[in-house]
């Protein structure tokens, strides 16, 4: 019933979002005046307001609280009060302190370093002006994508900027631990919730209170990660769906009448942490949130890093997205303030929701000219793009050519319209010049400098240096993956199966589906949507024609097939490896600190064998995904004792029966037809 | 007809503490004289007397009843046809283009109300110059000639119970008082109307009928005071067997009154306003005062499981019953004696309260009577908002010191009953009003936006009623509460009477509405009330109306664990093409958002047809299934065949 143009709430790119740069007026002014400026925002008229210091009492007194402490005391046979104290410490450790004086503050700090990294911070005011309404009538939940730290705060930033309240934000345990830092996001709004949680009874119980009363109240927007991390490969990641739940839970309860979502993408032209990420991808371990690592990061400061879009989609009524989804009644018969399990319609319901959430999100971001290039020069070999380079009217010319069929698929590009094409391609080059280097009309991949060492570099150790370079340029190509992945879904089944029937590519193209719903975002129960998009898009670019019963490709479609396919090539080869390795004999049981480096080495060899083209196949992303996946898929087991991630694999033919139908060798004859079916 | 007793509304009659004009003193009067007479005329001892076993001519015969009857057989002389209540009452606006209220019949008749046209017009977006006014007279032509059962006719005419096929006495008979019923009648648009109306005098007279249509397979429904809000007495279209409307209006007689069990003995045909006023007469009264009590009967009571203001006192219905008899096609079911409970399986009373006239006939009841009330007193309190107002009955529930009766009204009725204050006769009240309105706004701080009234009514010995009244306003201000007197209590009631008239009038005026009622738990009151009242709103907007509607609610019973929630809904339908359909819909939204809410399908009005839809998921497979196999039994030729409930 939902159709992706509907998704966006009628602000796609058919009705192009007006842009306004916000640092343009703190270039123009005093940044001591925008942070002094007199605060007049229009809060929620419907609820109670109250204040920061009430909200812990009206947590810890709440009926749901109360019951869940003599329930514990019951279990545990500590003392009410006891646990009551524990409650209280753990809300303490939690709360938020929200204090216009320290948005005050970083709003001057962060006016300094914006006006330093950014060329300019583009904020579509229409956007904006929805919210401001928003806000007003009913509790709003603000929901930006996560890819960098530069993020958290920013939406604060804006909303202090044009006078609507500033949000409570749901941030990582980590980051109440940094020095001063903690103390200030605290106070920025910021409240801490821990990351495994897992049955801790208590923990979920006030954090589940302290999230319902902040919406209950109205007492100020929420902010929250749907994909509940920062994502290290610039792709959306699969949402998180407790906090969603938390969130929603009030609305199903009746407790309010409706809940606004807004959406809100973040897309940059250039990341801060880029070279990192890909380090961290490649088992360099991630390095610990603290103050001082900040200031030593402070030299990525120096550089320049483009611009920033901010794209606010339209507050989505979830009393409307909700509807006849989820029958509320179920409510009625035990009282609300109760502990309950959700129920597996309001499972389905929340997780449709925030998988929608994260693709208007995906739907919302600006795609850049260097994303696209960054498509093109994947698909180049590696060694081609570290030796001879490629010549660069060849990368312009493709880029041109990918950017009409990124149009033709709806893309929001956020390509000058006033500079001519080349110099839009060059500067995107020179402003990615830790990644690639344009020398002589050739453009090569940059690899960091190899050390001064005594011995000679390992070819191990080269490839490792080529895969840093190649993981960087990945992360830019994923900024514009969702715009191709259906298409390409389908260009691939058309590639593998060879066949045109429109059932059985149908039946291959849920199959891939459901194989990489891990890496890509899709929602569920929506096959056929995403699959008549497919066609469309692709007939759209003349790749196919579509008649009742059959897809045929087109001959003048065959650049756009095989782009697509070739988009999607190395996250099969990659798979096609893992499931590989898995059904090696000796593989039973591992840990997954285990298989992260064995995958490694494996992809390695086969790198350096020239078996394997791809370096993807080394980014614990990846690695990660294929066992959710195959987890997902029942053929791994994750084992419920150990500490350590640990998985046993439970059915090797069926692991095997994947990598078959993937590389074609079994017919799509023999795959069900039924959407969502599992294999 | 012409002793016609007063009509009065049931305040006036006994709020001896604000009888104020020479009329009420000498109706006063006339009603004592009344008293005194019939206690004269009266046989020696009450409790022994058992009256009217022989039915016919019992006009020679001295029963408790005596005085003439309030509702006669041809309804339309005295009441509107397309329209709420007594022909002579109406709101209008005058050649001033004021409010006022006309006839003799309540409180408020013959009065001026200034500040209603503001209302209608900053409420609804209402012009005086834009009317719509209702077809005057019913064509007959409107009104599909009668199919008759020609040998149940003839068999009909051999007993001697009077009938008619006249089509106005027909059609007054096809409709209740929802919105879509009075809506077509003021277009002049009749559907399928009863082929024939039946006045049966007494229980055998009813007993016969039910024998002539099982015979003749003819299909009855049952009609005592006519308003139904819940389709209840709407024709099915797809009958085809001739429909015979059953009008109990003529068996209205109190048949005994037992002073010792203190319990009175009626047919089911009488009507609210004269039962209290008999029974006032001998010094008792039920207690059961419906809102519709003026024309609603104490059978459409029992078969819709109805429930009264002053409840906290008497009780509902089932509380008040004590016995029961219906006539039924498979004859008549009743209980064997009058203990006061029972332990013989499920009570067999419950099949008959709320079945909706789809068994058979409620022909007689035996009910609980209380001595009158020596003392009565009306209250007010008004709180900051309703949130507040809202905790405070839930204290009084919880304390179990609830008055006869509570109720909550949301701010746009607090704004509306005053759009229904009277033109104040001296400068001194209005200087009083505007005194307390400063005291209230802009000394404690009151959001006239925001605050609230709750109207309250003690009853009792006076010593208690003062005691009990301490009580309640302590608790009031523990939320706030600030006492608001007496008249605004009064009007609050006041209101209950005349606001069903008010929609006629607002039905001139391109205004419709309706009320709805719901219980629900206590901690989910609140949310009810606000999300109700935003669903009408926004369902309105996505709907087109073009004017923001009035929804508005009041708690109006507290029990133990909830309390029921009446909401009021209105709009402007000016430029809609369908504003039946519109409402509809919006009321059916309403419906679904109440249930989502934890409310319950209706806490007194019934289900009908209008809410059958829901039936099954309220009272789950089996449930329905019950409920079926008894319909089954009882009535396997569907000879009730209003096709209510089920």
């Amino acid at each position: 019933m939902t159709d992706t143009c509907q998704h966006s709430g009628g602000a796609g790119p058919e009705n192009e979002e007006e842009f306004v740069d916000i640092l343009e007026e703190r270039r123009l002014r005093s940044d001591l005046g925008h942070a002094l400026r007199t605060f007049r925002p229009s809060p929620y008229k419907g609820g109670p307001s109250c204040s920061a210091a009430d909200l812990p009492k009206i947590v810890l007194e709440s009926q749901h609280l109360r019951y869940v402490v003599k329930e514990i005391a019951t279990e545990t046979g500590a003392s009410p009060e006891e646990v009551r104290e524990e409650a209280s410490a753990i809300l303490e450790e939690m709360s938020q302190n929200l204090q216009l004086g320290f948005i005050r503050l970083l709003g001057y700090i962060f006016t300094k370093v914006f006006k330093r990294l950014f060329t300019s911070i583009n904020v579509n005011m229409e956007g904006l002006k929805a919210l401001q309404q928003a806000i007003q009538e009913s509790p709003v939940i603000l929901l930006p994508n996560h890819r960098s730290y530069v993020d958290f705060l920013v939406i604060s930033y804006i909303m202090f900027t044009y006078d609507i309240p500033v949000p409570v934000i749901a941030a990582g345990i980590p980051l109440a631990g940094m020095k001063i830092v903690g103390a200030i996001i605290r106070r920025s709004g910021a409240f801490f919730i821990r990351r495994a949680i897992g049955s801790d009874k208590l923990y979920w119980a006030v954090m589940s209170e302290y999230v319902r009363t902040i919406i209950k109240t109205g007492f100020a927007p929420l902010e929250f990660y749907v994909e509940g991390l920062r994502s290290r490969t610039l792709k959306s990641l699969m949402p998180k769906l407790g906090m969603m739940h938390m969130v929603l839970e009030p609305y199903f309860k009746g407790e309010v009448y409706d809940i606004q979502l807004v959406p809100i993408s973040l897309s940059y032209d250039r990341v801060l942490e880029e070279s990192l990420l890909a380090l961290e991808l490649l088992g360099v371990p991630k390095l610990k949130e603290s103050t001082t690592g900040l200031l030593k990061a402070s030299k990525v400061l120096q550089d320049d890093y483009g611009i920033m879009h901010v794209n606010f989609g339209r507050p989505m009524s979830v009393r409307r997205l909700c509807r006849g989804k989820i029958n509320l009644r179920q409510y009625n018969l035990i009282p609300r303030d109760l502990p309950q399990k959700p129920r597996a319609e309001a499972q389905a319901c929340v997780s449709w929701l925030a998988h929608l959430m994260v693709r208007i999100q995906e739907e919302g971001s600006l795609i850049s000219p260097w994303s696209l290039m960054a498509c093109l020069l994947l698909q180049a070999p590696t060694a081609v793009l570290t030796e001879q380079g490629l010549p660069w009217h060849q990368l312009t010319e493709k880029t041109i050519w990918l950017r009409k069929l990124a149009l033709d698929f709806g893309a929001r590009l956020n390509w000058p319209a006033q500079v001519p094409d080349p110099d839009v391609m060059s500067s995107a080059v020179a402003l990615h010049h830790s990644v690639v280097r344009r020398e002589a009309g050739r453009v090569y991949l940059v690899r960091e400098e190899e050390p001064e060492r005594k011995r000679p570099i390992s070819p191990e150790e080269d490839v490792i240096r080529s895969a840093a370079a190649v993981l960087m340029m990945v992360s830019y190509r994923n900024q514009s993956l969702h715009l191709f992945v259906r298409p390409a879904l389908l260009a691939t089944a058309i590639g593998v199966t060879k066949t045109a029937q429109r059932d059985e590519l149908f039946a291959f193209f849920c199959f891939l589906r459901d194989v990489f719903s891990n890496e890509f975002i899709f929602i569920p129960g929506e096959s056929s949507q995403d699959f008549e998009e497919a066609c469309v898009l692709l007939r759209k670019c003349g790749a196919v024609h579509i008649s009742e019963q059959e897809v045929t490709a087109s001959d003048a479609g065959l650049e756009a097939l095989s782009f697509l396919q070739a988009l999607l090539q190395p996250f099969i080869d990659s798979y096609q490896v893992m499931f590989r390795f898995l059904c090696e004999d000796k593989v039973h049981v591992f840990a997954e600190k285990q298989f992260l480096p064995a995958v490694r080495n494996l992809a390695t060899k086969l790198i350096l064998s020239g078996e394997l083209h791809t370096y993807e196949t080394l980014s614990s992303d990846t690695q990660k995904n294929v066992l959710s996946a195959l987890r997902r898929l029942e053929t791994l087991a994750k084992l419920e004792s150990s500490e350590q991630n640990e998985y046993r694999v439970v059915n090797k033919a069926a692991v095997r029966r994947i990598g078959d139908i993937l590389s074609g060798k079994i017919p799509p004859q023999m795959l069900q037809a039924a959407p969502d079916a599992k294999l | 007809m012409d002793a016609l007793p007063s009509l009065h509304k049931h305040g006036s009659s006994m709020a001896s503490n604000s009888s104020g004009g020479g009329s009420d003193r000498q109706r006063i009067a006339q009603q004592r004289l009344r008293i005194i007479a019939g206690h004269l005329r009266r046989p020696v001892d009450v409790d022994s007397t058992i009256l009217a076993a022989e039915c016919k001519a019992q006009d020679s015969k001295t029963d408790v009843s005596s005085e003439g009857k309030t509702v006669p057989r041809r309804r339309q002389e005295i009441m509107k046809w397309n329209g709420w209540g007594y022909s002579d009452t109406k709101f209008l606006f005058n050649k001033k283009g004021q409010a006022e209220f006309t006839g003799k019949r309540y409180k408020l008749s013959g009065m001026i109300m200034p500040a209603l046209k503001d209302w209608l017009e900053d409420t609804f977006g209402t012009n005086l110059q834009h009317k719509s006014p209702a077809t005057p007279i019913l064509t007959s032509s409107a009104v599909q000639p009668p199919t008759l059962n020609e040998a149940f006719v003839e068999e009909l005419k051999s007993t001697g119970i009077p009938f008619s096929h006249d089509a106005e006495d027909r059609v007054f008979r096809a409709h209740g008082h929802c919105l879509h019923e009075i809506f077509a009648l003021r277009e002049g648009k009749v559907g399928r109307v009863p082929d024939l109306v039946v006045w049966p005098n007494c229980h055998n007279d009813v007993v016969r009928i039910v024998e002539l249509a099982c015979k003749h397979n003819v299909c009855l429904i049952p009609y005592g005071g006519g308003t139904s809000v819940s389709s209840g007495l709407e024709c099915p279209p797809e009958e085809t067997r001739s429909i015979v409307s059953l009008d109990t209006s003529q068996m209205s007689r109190i048949l005994w009154i037992d002073e010792k069990n203190l319990t009175a003995h009626m047919e089911a045909g009488i009507v609210g306003q004269d039962l209290e006023r008999l029974l006032n007469e001998s010094g008792y009264c039920t207690g059961h005062e419906p809102d519709s009590m003026e024309f609603s009967s104490l059978g459409g009571w029992v078969a819709t499981r109805a429930s009264g203001m002053k409840k906290n006192i008497y009780g509902n219905i089932e509380d008040l019953v004590i016995r029961v008899k219906m006539v039924t096609p498979q004859g008549v079911i009743e209980k064997s004696c009058l203990g006061p409970r029972m332990s013989t399986g499920p009570d067999i009373h419950h099949f008959i309260m709320g079945s909706e006239g789809t068994l058979g006939v409620v022909t007689e009841v035996t009910m609980k009577i209380r001595p009158m009330p020596e003392y009565q007193k009306y209250g007010s309190v008004v709180f900051p908002n309703f949130e507040q107002g809202v905790a405070c009955l839930r204290e009084v529930a919880k304390q179990r010191c609830a008055p006869a009766s509570i109720r909550l009204m949301d701010n746009e009725q607090f704004k509306f009953g005053h759009a229904l204050k009277p033109q104040v006769s001296s400068m001194f009240t209005s200087f009083l009003d505007g005194l307390k309105t400063f005291y209230i706004t802009k000394f404690k701080g009151f959001d006239p936006n925001c605050l609230c009234v709750a109207t309250l009514l003690f009853e009792g010995h006076r010593e208690k009623v003062l005691q009990h009244e301490k009580q309640v306003y302590d608790i009031a201000a523990q939320f706030g509460g600030l006492a608001a007197g007496e008249d605004n209590g009064q009007r609050g009631y006041m209101l209950t009477f005349v606001i069903a008239y008010l929609r006629d009038l607002g039905m001139d005026y391109y205004v419709i509405g309706e009320s709805f009622e719901t219980s629900v738990p206590w901690d989910r009151v609140l949310d009810i009330c606000r999300n109700v009242k935003l669903r009408i709103i926004q369902e309105c907007k996505d709907k087109g109306v073009q004017f923001q509607p009035l929804a508005s609610c009041r708690a109006t019973q507290t029990y133990d664990s909830g309390a029921c929630v009446y909401f009021y809904f209105a709009f402007n339908y000016r430029g809609l093409s369908d504003p039946v359909h519109v409402f509809e819909e919006v009321e059916h939204a309403a419906r679904e958002e109440i249930l989502a809410n934890g409310g319950s399908l209706s806490h007194h009005h019934g289900v009908g047809k209008l809410r059958k839809e829901w039936m099954r998921e309220a009272v789950s497979n089996v449930g329905m299934g019950m409920l079926k196999s008894v319909k089954d039994y009882v009535d396997p030729n569907n000879i009730f065949g209003n096709r209510n409930l089920l």
